[in-house]
């Protein structure tokens, strides 16, 4: 019979309590009239069989009834369930697509093979974190014995022949076992294998999946196909899988890196990617070791040219630089304190709708209700409201994460977008579900004992008049938790505003700036190239509208390349091998810095008569090289003075305005422009002048048509690419930090509406449930002077000790994202100023409305319902 | 009468265990163990209701007002205190009799179509 009573435990306890007596008297016999064992075993079967099927209809039964009484009282009070299901929504939705997007970037595996064995080698200097590699320093260093395998590569650029038109691709020089050390296989076709990767060998090369797709319509019969690039032949072996990268996202072709190992002897030369796959077993920290003591075996044996050289090794999952990093960090917190100010309203919210309710579950336990059933029927609505909030969050992730997908590097080795990550959803639904629960119970469990005589009397206060000390809780950690992101986004608005103010040392107005990829060896001659420049720019000159035309290296800030030193020395010095004395090194045709807007400060620009013949040759050097190289002296003073620089004596002929080369938050580096004529032939080819420059006096996108056609006359094989006004590249540097900070804004603005909700739920809650009290006292004689300074004195309490606690962990929020601020201190007084004002402005603004309302409580109606 | 009769139309069909309990507690008040030997009567043993889907049933039917529980028992000689007795409701009739009408008018149509019942 106890074996009976214990199954009848799988019906819910009311049912159990109504109907469990009678079963069991009805079991028991049954039991006795079966008489033999076997049917008494027979009864036992069916019973078992019988609970368990009507004990699950009866749960199904309850549901559907909660369900129904559920819809009704939610119906009943729309605002409540609205408002409920929004605050979860944010709340999940907003952490779900931070969670998305930092998953994606920085926890999920790189899709290589054992990808935690693959590590990246890199040259260190002071000031420099990671340099490439020189082929001496390679050579010897691949020695180590921790190294399974190591595989070299560099980045290129290709004018591509031979598919739909010339395209310029982005793709990367490799080994031949740069492939196997990833471990990953062609979908179709071969990889390069040994030899291929040396001079003279056929060229050949990999195509990656989405090269394939649209510039040869995947067609099957690709392998062997003859492409032109950058004017030699190369034979198609294969293809890439759809999901490979590397080295970033944008990488479309791979060919063999012409890397003869004893050509190359410069231990200065840094320009070799390297990665490489630990053996097994050896961890990361004794390859550290073991490179560092080849790194010091090889400063002793090189002592000048390896000074201070040190190797440095990364993980491979490490290259996502530390700005993404702390960024993506940055944003989870934002999404950490939405969904706590989200449970936190979400609890504050079931509070005060529980204490309303306390009258009708006393109504309902005093007719008979089980405990039991209440706590049932509120479980059914705190979890409906999670499941209804939950399937708004996903619609809430699902817009928000394409948003984010800015904050993805191009650095990423990976395929794909992010996509809302299903785990981090659950998680968030069971959280909110489980705020919703620990709060939606609490009056139940509080019910019990007499309480509920209390409840019934007439007029009773339900809750009133006692304090609410963990309704209060949950406001002050609100106020705490929007006060730490108002002052986190502060600081980067902070940030952009100075980044915005920035002089990039140009005038990018109305400027189009485009790429033509002069090849050597046929532009490697001079006049060559002076034939095609001198074409081009007086064709472009002659234009309509154009105001003036220069070529030059690079664009400043282009997508391509900010960097490019070279050693440098002044005066009578002579340039010593591996010294760290560099300089930006530019080449560029009459007429870049008016071109360009650089103002000059001294001396003049580079000019026709500074010619391949003319000696001595001429330099214009930035204000930055000055003073890095003749401190103290003035612009006009460095007019005249001598330096050896890109295999030349070069004379000051004058000094020129700084350029932020590589980025708008990064300082000018000593720069030097040289006349692109004054270089021996076939020297020094990667910075001949590609970049075209044009000033126009209106729009000067609307030019590029013309400048094409101009090109294409000059040299039909010519690929344009890169076409793009100045001022984009400009936005374009500052971008990803826009992107950035829309999305921390966001976050704050969210926390902040929410935050202003829950104060406001709170103290409209406290005020009506002090309507009484407050009554008494104006009839006893308080003015509306008294209950107004009662109760913003309240609500100045709740808000300074939120924001006390808050401005604390702002400050350690802000110095832990330093790397982000550009220079604007952790502590910065006029955001944390701002922050406060605005969180009291708040408050203020969320007890107005309760204000007035106790202001006008007559004292007269208030006490007669005593 | 119209309301009562609108009310049982909406139970309808009713599952063939509340069609039971009603027919069983027609005539006169019962409880559980009486009702699962009148239904087992009835159909010559062939449907015996389990402890669990009589109960079942009941909370259901208590809910919808088929039928209620009286507050004065039938003085038997056999009364015991934990028995709890059920009297069907004007509600519970109107819906048995709707079903039983429901079937009829079924079983009427089958006929139409030859399928007269107890031939196979």
């Amino acid at each position: 019979m106890r074996a009976y009573r214990w199954l009848l435990r799988l019906y819910p306890a009311s049912f159990r309590h109504e109907y469990g007596g009678e079963m069991t008297a009805m079991f028991a016999r049954r039991l006795r009239d079966a008489g033999g064992p076997i049917s008494r075993i027979g009864v036992w079967t069916s019973a078992v069989g019988e609970i368990l099927a009507n004990a699950t209809l009866v749960h199904v039964d309850i549901l559907r009834q909660d369900l129904r009484y559920t819809m009704r009282t939610l119906a009943r009070t729309p605002g409540f369930a609205i408002t409920a299901v929004l605050i979860v929504a944010l709340g999940i939705g907003a952490t779900t697509a931070a969670f998305s997007v930092t998953d994606f970037v920085l926890i999920r595996p790189l899709p290589f093979a054992a990808p935690d064995r693959l590590v990246k080698l890199y040259e260190r200097t002071p000031g420099y974190g990671r340099v490439e590699l020189s082929a001496p320093n390679y050579r010897d260093w691949k020695q180590a014995s921790a190294f399974e395998r190591i595989g070299l590569y560099h980045l290129m650029t290709a004018n591509m022949l031979g598919a739909a038109e010339p395209v310029s691709i982005a793709g990367a020089a490799v080994t031949a076992d740069l492939f196997p050390t990833l471990g990953v296989q062609p979908l179709i076709g071969r990889l390069f294998i040994e030899g291929e990767d040396r001079q003279g060998a056929p060229g050949v090369a990999l195509l990656s999946y989405r090269l394939w797709q649209t510039q040869f319509g995947g067609e099957s019969g690709i392998l062997g196909r003859r492409v032109t690039l950058n004017r030699e032949s190369y034979a198609v072996i294969g293809v890439m899988p759809r999901e490979f990268r590397f080295p970033f996202s944008d990488t479309q072709l791979w060919t063999p890196m012409r890397f003869g190992e004893q050509d190359d002897t410069d231990r200065n030369n840094n320009w070799l990617y390297s990665v490489a796959r630990l053996r097994p077993g050896v961890t990361f920290a004794q390859t550290r070791a073991e490179l560092q003591t080849l790194a010091a075996r090889s400063r002793q044996q090189y002592p000048k040219e390896n000074a201070n050289v040190d190797a440095a090794l990364f993980r491979l999952s490490e290259e996502v630089s530390e700005q993404s990093r702390l960024l993506l960090i940055a944003l989870c917190g934002a999404a950490g304190c939405v969904l706590l100010i989200a449970c936190a309203n979400l609890a504050n919210l079931l509070l005060a709708r529980a204490i309303g309710r306390r009258r009708e579950l006393a109504v309902r336990t005093a007719i008979g209700a089980g405990r039991e059933r209440m706590i049932r029927q509120l479980l059914t609505e705190s979890l409906l409201l999670a499941a209804v909030g939950g399937a708004v969050g996903v619609v809430v992730a699902r817009t928000a994460v394409p948003l984010l997908t800015r904050l993805v590097p191009v650095t990423l080795p990976t395929a794909g977008v992010p996509a809302v990550d299903s785990r981090v959803l659950l998680f968030a639904m069971a959280l909110t579900a489980i705020t919703g629960i620990a709060f939606g119970l609490a009056p139940v469990l509080r019910i019990g004992g007499d309480a509920e005589i209390a409840g019934l009397r007439e007029g009773s206060r339900s809750g009133g008049g006692r304090r609410e000390p963990l309704r209060a809780a949950l406001v002050v950690a609100e106020i705490m938790a929007s006060v730490v992101l108002l002052i986190s986004a502060g600081l980067l608005i902070r940030a952009l505003w100075t980044i915005q103010a920035i002089d990039p040392g140009f005038k990018a107005d109305r400027v189009l700036t485009l790429a033509t990829g002069l090849m050597v060896p046929q532009y490697g001659k001079v006049a060559a190239r002076e034939a095609f420049y001198s074409r081009v720019l007086s064709e472009v000159r002659s234009l309509p509208g154009v105001v003036n035309a220069a070529y030059g290296s690079y664009v400043p800030l282009s997508r391509k390349m900010r960097g490019g030193i070279w050693p440098v020395a002044v005066d009578q010095n002579p340039l010593l091998p591996g010294t760290r004395d560099v300089a930006f090194i530019r080449f560029v045709t009459p007429a870049y810095f008016a071109t360009f807007g650089i103002p000059i400060k001294a001396g003049r620009e580079i000019g026709e008569a500074d010619a391949q013949d003319h000696k001595p040759f001429a330099a214009i050097v930035s204000e930055s090289f000055v003073k890095r190289y003749w401190p103290g002296e003035t612009p006009a003073s460095v007019i005249g003075r001598r330096m050896t620089f890109a295999f030349a004596d070069r004379v000051v002929v004058g000094v020129a305005g700084d350029v932020r080369m590589r980025g708008l938050e990064r300082q000018a580096e000593p720069q030097v422009y040289l006349s692109h004529r004054q270089v021996e032939d076939d020297s020094i080819p990667g910075y001949i002048p590609r970049s075209l420059a044009v000033r126009a006096a209106t729009d000067p996108a609307a030019f590029a048509p013309a400048i094409r056609a101009i090109i294409r006359r000059a040299d039909p094989l010519l690929p344009v690419s890169d076409v793009s006004p100045l001022t984009e590249l400009v936005d374009d540097d500052k971008s990803s930090r826009q992107a950035q900070l829309r999305v921390i804004d966001m976050f704050a603005a969210i926390a902040f509406v929410l935050a202003g909700i829950g104060i406001h739920g709170l103290l409209s809650f406290a005020v009506s449930q002090r309507a009484q009290e407050i009554g008494v006292r104006i009839a006893l004689g308080a003015q509306p002077g008294d209950i107004l300074r009662m109760i913003v004195a309240h609500t100045a309490r709740l808000a300074v000790a939120g924001v006390v606690p808050g401005l604390a962990l702002a400050y350690a929020a802000g110095r832990s994202m330093q790397a982000l601020l550009f220079g604007i201190a952790p502590s910065d007084l006029p955001t944390y100023a701002a922050a406060v004002a605005l969180t009291m402005l708040m408050t203020l603004a969320g007890t107005a409305a309760p204000t007035l309302r106790a202001l006008r409580v007559d004292p007269i109606a208030a006490i007669r319902t005593e | 009468m119209n309301d009562l009769y609108r009310e049982a139309q909406a139970l309808l069909p009713l599952p063939p265990a509340t069609f039971h309990i009603l027919l069983a507690v027609a005539d006169d008040d019962r409880h559980g163990y009486a009702i699962i030997q009148e239904v087992a009567e009835r159909t010559g043993g062939a449907l015996r209701l389990s402890a669990g889907t009589l109960y079942r049933s009941i909370q259901r039917m208590l809910e919808q007002g088929l039928i209620v529980e009286p507050r004065q028992r039938p003085a038997r000689d056999d009364d015991d205190e934990r028995r709890r007795y059920y009297r069907i409701t004007p509600l519970g009739t109107a819906a048995a009799r709707a079903e039983a009408k429901r079937m009829a008018d079924l079983v009427g149509m089958a006929r139409a179509r030859g399928l007269v019942p107890g031939k196979v």
